[in-house]
């Protein structure tokens, strides 16, 4: 186990979790490509703390992602209760105004 | 050896199970298989002396999942455990980028010329967590606070149907119209 093997489970993770949150037409698959994403990030973040710097700083940065996380996941969440509310719709593809 | 060996089995877990998300042919298997992908990974932050971070991720991400499952009974109609589904756009693009994405992140990882460790951890490194986000690293702490806040009041006010401004108005004393339907609901 090198700094390196850390890294690239975690860019294999990053990479299938951007694959899921550019193909996914439903909101929560989305997210859910999302939060592997941050899944990755977590890891790397670790694998960067025990092998470079085992310092407290690193363990903050990952308490920040964490939180980067729950944020992300309730706004989300909110974001498509809304939508399925005032549009009974489920799907980015019925939502694409939003980028506008 | 036996670390070696434990993390490259978690390692290979949580990224099939990651693959499995967007393979299995239902979002109930797909929330579970995401799920996994986090224990995985929250426990090879154990293998790294993180107790804290770990724990917190296998629990935060198991009742995540646990949310994300209600939302999409709620969302979906069905039962999603029995409805197969695949529902994508652009697939082959999306490949090509992720596949693009991993390529450029694994040549930085093995062509970088990482530095030496310095240092060595703490002895007890949940307790020097909490030192530091309530001493050295404190402004992590007040930012994080008021953003979490924050996000609580947004989420609500996304989620929640027109209150009682809309419906008595700004200084609430419009007489309510027990016919029309709450700001948001109508179709």
């Amino acid at each position: 186990m090198t700094l390196q093997t850390v890294l690239l489970v975690a860019a294999a993770l990053f990479s299938v979790g951007l694959y899921g949150a550019i193909s996914q037409q439903v909101v929560v698959m989305v997210m859910m490509g999302l939060e592997l994403m941050l899944n990755a990030v977590i890891l790397a973040v670790g694998g960067f703390w025990w092998f470079l710097s085992p310092a407290p700083d690193g363990q903050v940065l990952a308490l920040v992602v964490i939180t980067a996380m729950t944020v992300e996941m309730a706004m989300g969440f909110a974001v498509a209760t809304l939508l399925h509310r005032t549009r009974n719709a489920d799907m980015t593809d019925m939502a694409t105004d939003l980028s506008q | 050896m036996l670390n070696d060996i434990v993390f490259w089995l978690l390692g290979v877990v949580a990224v099939a199970s990651g693959v499995a998300v967007f393979r299995v042919d239902s979002m109930a298997r797909a929330t579970y298989a995401l799920a996994i992908s986090f224990v995985a990974v929250g426990l090879i932050l154990l293998i790294f002396d993180l107790e804290f971070l770990g724990v917190i991720t296998v629990l935060m991400m198991v009742m995540e999942m646990a949310i994300m499952a209600i939302y999409m009974i709620m969302f979906m109609g069905m039962n999603p455990a029995l409805m197969p589904m695949s529902m994508v756009h652009g697939k082959r693009p999306a490949l090509v980028v992720a596949t693009g994405t991993f390529l450029v992140l694994a040549a930085g990882a093995l062509l970088i010329p990482w530095p030496e460790r310095r240092g060595a951890p703490a002895s007890h490194l949940t307790v020097s967590l909490g030192e530091a986000i309530m001493g050295s690293k404190m402004l992590v702490m007040l930012t994080v606070s008021p953003v979490l806040f924050a996000t609580i009041v947004a989420a609500l006010v996304l989620a929640v149907p027109g209150g009682r401004y809309d419906r008595l108005g700004d200084d609430l004393r419009r007489r309510p119209d027990f016919h029309r339907p709450p700001a948001g609901d109508e179709q």
